[in-house]
């Protein structure tokens, strides 16, 4: 074993030049494979980032409220408009033995109990109708970040406190301090201060909805006990519907995974990661090719010296040995100098916190770069084994041509 | 007559088939006593160096018997072969003898390394000493391909006495070499042979190194004829 090392080790670097075309071929492979890895990975870290970051992965909302049809049987045709009940709040009830079985499941990091509704802010005479959503103080941030997001002021949401995004600000004239009346669909009315701004981005959170704290949308959506949804966040988004099947066996409570609501996104980002993955196995194939088509003329070449080892007694494993050892070190310095420079490259690339619209979202922490060593040294394992068997074979007394 | 190393029977090689069939060894006999410095003649295709081949185990004869330190070696399989080979049987070859990419000592040291899978001081030290009898002290740590033509051989012999073989067969050791270098080589297996009675069997066109050698044996017609 140490000796075919040394042998292999020897015929790579007695043609330094052909070793190095080859490993730098290799390199090359293995560049493209990290960097469509990290591309491909900060692609979709991006797009998710962008679209799901910001939702609740699980979460379990009580069923609408059906009101009764009071239409008897009949016959014939008859067209019939049920309108959504929307003076009724649908709601979830004796939830809270559920909160700490919820939040033990592997992989929930945040669960928030919510109290949603309609309600119409006011200042002066300009009216908004707005989103309203009630969290306890501690959990301001669990879902959506509102602390990254903050502009102004702070998210701690005492009573009579309401956190709302800047476009609203901006449309309804207020700053931070200042007193709004927020009048819930259930007629409810309160003056609110607003004690923080945010700004996430996206349109909804930032002119649509308003954050106040649980209590506070006790009082204003009628609701003196139970919730209106409960939001679960998971370390992995990935495993949203498998919690959320989890969540649904233990607790009995209707869980929603996000996916549910993003068939659409996820087949690009499915349809994206197949695309990266055919570019990386091409890599892979090209470094496949490469070496074993470098060793077999390597083998053609060194027939005389093959068969002069084979009738000194080294036996068939042996030359295979040194083939395949050859491979193996291609396959290692290609990968780590394909794994080295790949890193080096993708270190050039703003990372996700600096990232700025137009550039390639690149995440460097997704390069794979053990995977792809590891793929590599195996690829050019693999690809010595046909040249190396064909050493093996050598005619000694042919080779030696007496 | 001294005990008996080899002994073949009624051998036949035959290259080829239907019409391009080549009937090169017909029914040779041929054995060799321990310690028997023989040279193999006979003109240009009489079938030395298949014959060579074959006693190297290196080809398998057609069909025959052959023995060597008692052993079978018509039924022994093709790994028992490589290692017998490895330990009883050292070569000279004529061209492409030593590995180009290997010192001197590398090369002589190749037989025992490739057994014991590394290269053991016990074995560097026997390689030296074997360079230094042949007269390459200061050749020792010389890439192979730098050495002249007749230093080559003379490596090439070391080489083929590492594994101290009870036979060393030689393929026109000296066929490239000029009279000074041919004279040089063949002394050294002279005196190897007369102080470690080593068997050679040397195969040559040339009648001086064939009367150094205390036996000739001539090939003719797939036989030996004298
Ligand atoms: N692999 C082979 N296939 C077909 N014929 C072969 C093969 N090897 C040898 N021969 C033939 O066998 C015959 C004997 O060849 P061999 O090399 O043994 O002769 P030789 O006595 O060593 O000759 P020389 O003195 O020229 O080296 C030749 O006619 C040769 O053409
Ligand atoms: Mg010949």
């Amino acid at each position: 074993m140490l000796y075919a090392f040394k042998i292999a080790a020897r015929y790579l670097t007695a043609s330094k030049a052909q070793t190095s075309l080859l490993i730098f071929g290799v390199a090359v492979g293995v560049f493209i494979f990290i960097f469509m890895s990290a591309l491909i990975g900060g692609l979709a870290e991006f797009i998710l980032s962008r679209t799901a970051g910001d939702l609740s992965h699980v979460t379990i909302e009580a069923e609408a409220i059906e009101p009764p049809l009071l239409l008897e049987e009949t016959s014939g045709v008859v067209l019939l408009a049920r309108e959504k009940d929307t003076s009724r709040q649908a709601r979830l009830t004796n939830t809270d033995a559920f909160l700490p079985v919820i939040g033990q499941l592997p992989g929930v990091t945040a669960v928030s109990q919510q109290i949603t509704g309609g309600g119409v802010l006011r200042r002066g005479a300009q009216t908004m109708q707005v989103s309203v959503i009630g969290v306890e103080p501690e959990n301001v941030s669990a879902i959506i970040n509102l602390k990254r997001y903050l502009v102004e002021g702070t998210v701690a949401l005492g009573s009579g406190k309401i956190l709302v995004g800047k476009k609203l600000a901006e449309e309804l004239g207020f700053r931070l301090g200042q007193t709004l009346r927020l009048q819930a669909d259930t007629g409810i009315d309160q003056s609110l201060v607003v004690s923080g701004i945010y700004e996430t981005g996206s349109g909804g959170p930032d002119r649509r909805q308003a954050f106040v704290s649980l209590t506070t949308a006790r009082t204003l959506f009628a609701m003196p006990q139970g919730i209106s949804r409960i939001e679960i966040k998971l370390t992995n988004l990935y495993d949203a519907d498998g919690t959320a099947a989890r969540i649904e066996a233990a607790t009995g409570l209707p869980a929603k995974s996000w996916t549910e609501d993003a068939a659409q996104l996820l087949d690009a980002l499915k349809a994206q990661a197949q695309t990266g993955l055919m570019l990386k196995s091409f890599a892979l194939v090209t470094i496949i090719i490469g070496v074993a088509s470098a060793l077999l003329l390597s083998t053609y070449r060194r027939r005389p010296e093959i068969g002069i080892m084979r009738a000194m007694g080294a036996p068939r494993g042996f030359v295979v040995l040194v083939f395949v050892m050859q491979g193996a070190l291609i396959g290692l310095f290609g990968g780590l100098l394909g794994a080295g420079s790949g890193y080096a490259v993708l270190l050039a690339f703003p990372s996700r916190e600096e990232f700025q619209p137009g550039n390639l979202p690149i995440d460097i922490a997704q390069g794979a770069y053990g995977v792809a060593i590891l793929l590599t040294v195996i690829s050019a394992t693999l690809a010595s084994i046909l040249p190396a068997r064909a050493a093996s074979r050598v005619d000694p007394v042919t080779a030696i041509g007496q | 007559m001294s005990a008996l190393l080899v002994e073949v029977r009624d051998l036949w090689k035959t290259f080829g088939e239907g019409e391009a069939e080549t009937q090169v060894l017909k029914g040779l006999d041929l054995s060799l006593g321990v310690g028997e410095m023989s040279a193999l003649l006979g003109p240009s295709g009489s079938g030395k160096s298949t014959l060579l081949t074959i006693l190297g185990t290196l080809m398998q004869p057609t069909s025959g018997r052959y023995t060597m330190l008692g052993e079978d070696l018509m039924r022994a399989s093709e790994q028992d072969l490589t290692a017998f080979r490895n330990r009883h049987i050292g070569f000279v070859f004529q061209f492409h003898n030593l590995l180009p990419d290997f010192t001197a000592l590398e090369n002589v040291i190749f037989p025992t390394a490739v057994r014991e899978g590394r290269e053991t001081p016990a074995a560097r030290a026997r390689g030296r000493a074997l360079l230094v009898r042949m007269g390459l002290e200061n050749r020792i740590d010389f890439p192979s391909t730098n050495l002249s033509g007749g230093q080559k051989q003379r490596v090439a012999v070391a080489r083929a006495l590492m594994n101290s073989p009870e036979l060393v067969l030689a393929d026109e050791p000296t066929g490239n070499l000029d009279r000074a270098s041919a004279d040089q080589v063949m002394a050294l297996i002279d005196e190897i042979n007369r102080e470690e009675g080593t068997t050679f069997l040397i195969s040559t066109h040339d009648d001086k190194i064939a009367g150094r050698c205390r036996r000739q044996i001539l090939v003719g017609d797939g036989q030996v004829t004298g």
